[in-house]
């Protein structure tokens, strides 16, 4: 009992220590819980394909009601702001100036055209420097005319066949849907990042300041370090997460299908795998700069390469997929994706939750291994 | 050493030994596979109840051996057993006997001083109930009792090792080891540590093992080992030290025709001599050998050589192996000299100098000058504004207020011109640690624009001056500390500056080390270079033909070394060091009226 007693009396310590340096030092707690948010942030806009608000010269040469009333259309749509200009010419000078993105170009001989039966071209003219961007503007407006001639057919304004050729697939409505996909994707990645530089970083500048030194030399066991280290971290990456993920459901609008305490139950085997590598990383490293660069090397960048968010794996060799199988975040952007798109569906989350138990165990098990109490390995 | 082996009833070895290191040998492998030896054989044995002394310079191998007795290190072979542990075994239990303060005093800068030391009650297991008595009588021991809610990270240095001390205390250890535990604190802090020190020996009979560089603090301690490369060279008391010294110390007076320095030089290239410094305004110098009459040695009849009471430090400078002091300055040239212009021409002229950041001043109304050719000395305790002047002086920082002139140019006006006349080397020695020397120079001599018939020349120079030539393709990294200091210096000398600036020089660096520099400097100055140093051995202001001490920013005396000692002249200290007047400058105990007089004496030199 007395030994035990010393145990409580040294966690103690070094809880409370990590404690109050968390809350003292900002760096952890931006690292923990502001990095996350602003990593969402930049992210979870950065990579959405939705456009809104294109600025587009409209150049109508032709003053008819019908292409007026297509004209409207276009300043009715959200994605588009209508810039009306006299001339192609004016429209040409705001776009080499980027002030407009595309020109619709309305000939005068549109009425006519439409009346006869025969096809009324539109030209859409757009800024091609930027490709994707180009391709979402195109369908855009492709949609909008589609809409407005199966609008006036099915007015009966026009024949099926007078109707403009338009191919009215509607490319990028599924933008809304990619944030969705995303987002989740995102938490992981950030999530891999936080947890393995909560861990290796303070560590790291435990080494720099001298204090590690003072640690070892006091009778402290190496499991009172593990426990010292994981448990404070545990909590602040934790609260990074749940931060992350009320962002995502708050201000992203994501649908969250699952449910809470077991999103809870598995990001906690995530954040303690991570961690673990953190811990593993800290054993040989006591600088905190090289601590963040391996880390980032180690641990984000095949988060982000193999995981099949960004780029998609059944394309990549054999090889490659063997090695995304040892990436914690590959099981855990499973999880994520079906806990809030689908919800509990077990047969996805179990055997995934179960491979990141395995992991987390066997990262913390050779942490532990390699935590020693000498100076040298 | 005594040995109590007749007073039967103190006689107990089990108990008495606390620390018993037999035939040690440690051994590091490097990256590159190179194995260094850094302990060769040690035995060795500390009491309880006394303070036993790890003397040695940079690569000794003190820190080493307190890391192995802590058991952060363990022995390649040999035994070492703590307190009757051994402590490859039992290095826990050790651990929860002893007290440790590594170099960098191990606290939590976010920490406050009472939850620092709560941490180390709670990680030490001190019961809770004894807790409150224990912080109180630590606090007071170390004068922190105002201070338990500053965090650890905004103390002074002094400050900072004082409670590493409380924490390292905070279980009543029956071993306290403490690593090199006043490098980089001023005098008063250093002397307010060992007195703590002191007591606790006396008062709980706990054995202490301290290392350190300072001789000052080993003639202290009641057991010394000395250490060298990894070698014990000798051991016992360090009244057994300097017994061995008898007539072989001797200073040398100045006389009508030689200054202090140029007797120095001279002196320190005999070959009777191993040891020369500047102590007390007179040449101190160390014999080979025993020798009664030491005038007749330096056949030269003027020179006043007078025997005086030898030191530990003598014992120990004289104990080392000679290839550690090499250096032989190439004489006195005429032709040597690199400047131009006289001796009594003024070249640094500072007037109502201000430097405020935000409110806080951090350099007030600072008036002084240097001649050509002077050693001007710029002394005081952390956090003095020493860093600052000198930034501001090499164009570095914009002063508040005030004229700088610099060799003839304003600062506010010329920088750039002021500063191809001058060479500065900081405080870390700004070296590219990847670089090789030579491209190390040849970087910092294109920097200055030399052309590269004439940088061929300069770095010859810099090869032979400083004896650089067969580290030429060492990565800077990599050398040891004295030569990294010679690297730096040799960098900032490359364009032949006429003032050199030198930035706290002699830190990091050892005893030898230092010798070296100082002959150099010397040297340097005898040839018309002008040099202002910043230090805080206080021994080595007697290297200076005068010098500044400030504090907190503000002017506290300005004098020649003499001047300054005088200062502190009082009845019952007729004779004191550098060491003694700067605390009385610092604690404030000398008068301000005698201040007052010395500005006006000593300040109107310009």
């Amino acid at each position: 009992m007395m030994k035990f007693g010393l145990f409580i009396l040294r966690m103690r310590g070094i809880l409370l220590k990590e404690s109050f340096q968390i809350l003292r030092d900002p760096s952890s707690i931006a690292l923990a819980l502001v990095m996350p948010i602003v990593l969402l942030f930049i992210f979870g806009y950065g990579v959405t394909l939705d456009a809104n608000d294109v600025p587009i010269a409209v150049v109508a040469d032709d003053h008819s009601t019908q292409s007026t009333d297509l004209i409207k259309r276009f300043e009715l749509s959200e994605n588009f702001t209508v810039v009306p200009v006299l001339t192609t010419a004016q429209g040409e000078q705001l776009l080499a100036e980027s002030k407009v993105d595309g020109i619709i170009h309305i000939q005068d001989n549109f009425t006519e055209k439409l009346q006869s039966g025969n096809t009324a071209p539109v030209q859409l003219i757009i800024n091609g420097v930027d490709a994707n961007r180009t391709r979402v503007i195109q369908g855009y407006a492709q949609a909008i005319l589609g809409e407005w001639s199966s609008i006036r057919i099915s007015r009966g304004d026009d024949t099926a066949s007078s109707a403009v050729t338009i191919n009215q697939r509607v490319w990028f409505n599924e933008a809304v849907e990619s944030r969705n996909f995303m987002v989740p994707g995102l938490i992981t990645l950030i999530m891999t990042l936080t947890g393995i530089l909560l861990t290796s970083l303070v560590i790291a500048r435990e080494w720099e300041r001298g204090t590690m030194e003072a640690m070892l030399v006091t009778p402290l066991r190496r499991i009172d370090i593990l426990l010292g280290k994981i448990i404070p971290y545990y909590i602040l990456g934790m609260g990074g997460m749940g931060l992350s993920v009320g962002f995502a459901i708050v201000v992203f609008k994501v649908p969250f299908r699952g449910s809470i305490t077991v999103l809870f139950l598995l990001s906690s085997l995530f954040m303690l795998a991570s961690l673990g590598f953190g811990l593993l990383l800290s054993a040989t490293i006591r600088n905190q700069f090289v601590a963040a660069q391996i880390s980032i090397i180690t641990g984000f960048l095949p988060a982000v390469f193999l995981t099949g968010l960004i780029f998609d794996l059944e394309s990549t060799p054999q090889a490659i997929q063997i090695i995304s199988l040892l990436v914690p975040a590959h099981y855990f952007i499973s999880i994520s994706h079906t806990l809030f798109m689908a919800g509990d569906i077990w047969s996805v989350l179990l055997p995934n939750g179960l491979v990141l138990a395995a992991m987390s165990l066997i990262f913390i098990a050779v942490a532990y291994k390699k935590i020693t109490k000498r100076l040298e390995g | 050493m005594i040995n109590s082996k007749h007073s039967t009833e103190e006689y107990s070895p089990p108990q008495n030994v606390i620390l018993d290191i037999c035939d040690l040998h440690k051994y590091f492998v490097g990256k590159d596979k190179t194995t260094t030896h850094a302990l060769h054989g040690i035995s060795l044995q500390a009491l309880r109840g006394q303070v036993t002394g790890l003397v040695g310079v940079d690569g000794a191998g003190k820190t080493t051996l307190i890391r192995i007795a802590t058991g952060l290190l363990l022995p390649s072979s040999g035994s070492v057993k703590v307190l009757g542990l051994d402590s490859v075994a039992d290095t826990l239990e050790i651990q929860s006997l002893i007290g440790y303060m590594p170099q960098k005093f191990g606290l939590y800068q976010d920490l406050t001083v009472v939850e620092n030391m709560a941490l180390y009650a709670d990680l030490q297991g001190v019961p809770p109930k004894e807790r409150a008595e224990k912080y109180a009588r630590l606090l007071t021991m170390t004068d922190l009792q105002k201070y338990t809610k500053r965090r650890a990270g905004a103390l002074s240095g002094g400050m900072k090792q004082k409670l590493g001390l409380a924490c390292a205390l905070i279980k009543s250890p029956a071993l306290l080891l403490l690593d090199e535990p006043t490098v980089g604190v001023d005098p008063v802090s250093r002397r307010e540590l060992w007195k703590i020190v002191y007591e606790l020996v006396k008062k709980e009979g706990i054995g202490v093992i301290v290392s350190t560089a300072y001789m000052d603090e080993a003639e202290r301690c009641d057991h010394v080992i000395a250490l060298h490369q990894g070698e014990i060279l000798a051991e016992g008391t360090p009244q057994d030290f300097i017994k061995r010294m008898h007539d072989r110390v001797y200073t040398v007076s100045p006389t009508a025709d030689d200054k202090v320095r140029q007797i120095y030089t001279r002196l320190a290239t005999h070959q009777n001599v191993v040891d020369t410094t500047i102590r007390a305004g007179k040449v101190r110098i160390v014999l080979k050998t025993s020798n009664q009459n030491a005038a007749v040695l330096f056949e030269d009849d003027r020179l006043q050589v007078q025997p005086v009471e030898p030191s530990f430090e003598d014992a120990f400078t004289a104990m080392i192996p000679a290839a550690a002091h090499d250096f032989q300055p190439d004489g006195i040239k005429p032709e040597n000299r690199q400047a131009s212009g006289t001796e009594s021409e003024v070249v640094i002229d500072i007037r109502k100098l201000q430097k405020n950041f935000g409110h806080f001043a951090a350099v007030n109304n600072l008036n002084f000058s240097v001649r050509r050719g002077e050693i001007f000395g710029l002394l005081g305790p952390n956090g003095a504004g020493k860093s600052t002047t000198f930034r501001m002086l090499c164009g570095l920082l914009p002063a508040s207020s005030g004229d700088i002139s610099v060799a003839g140019y304003n600062l506010h006006r010329s920088r750039a011109r002021a500063r191809s006349r001058l060479g500065y080397m900081a405080q870390q020695f700004s070296l590219y640690g990847q670089l090789s020397v030579r491209e190390n120079l040849r970087f910092f001599g294109k920097a200055y624009g030399l052309s590269a018939k004439h940088l061929h020349q300069r770095i010859e120079w810099a090869y032979a001056e400083f004896g650089l030539e067969e580290w030429q393709n060492k990565a800077a990294g990599m050398l040891p500390g004295g030569y990294k200091q010679r690297l730096a210096m040799a960098a900032a000398l490359l364009h032949e500056p006429e003032i050199l600036f030198l930035d706290e020089p002699t830190s990091g660096v050892d005893l030898f080390a230092r010798r070296e520099f100082w002959l150099r400097i010397n040297s340097f100055a005898e040839q018309g270079v002008t040099v202002v140093v910043t230090t805080h051995f206080m021994e080595e202001a007697e290297y200076c033909d005068r010098m500044l001490i400030m504090s907190q920013g503000e002017t506290l005396a300005i004098g020649t070394p003499t001047d300054i000692r005088t200062l502190a002249c009082t009845a019952e200290n007729p004779q004191p060091t550098m060491d003694d007047a700067f605390i009385a400058l610092a604690e404030g105990t000398i008068s301000t009226s005698s201040m007052a007089q010395n500005q006006r004496q000593f300040g109107g030199a310009r």
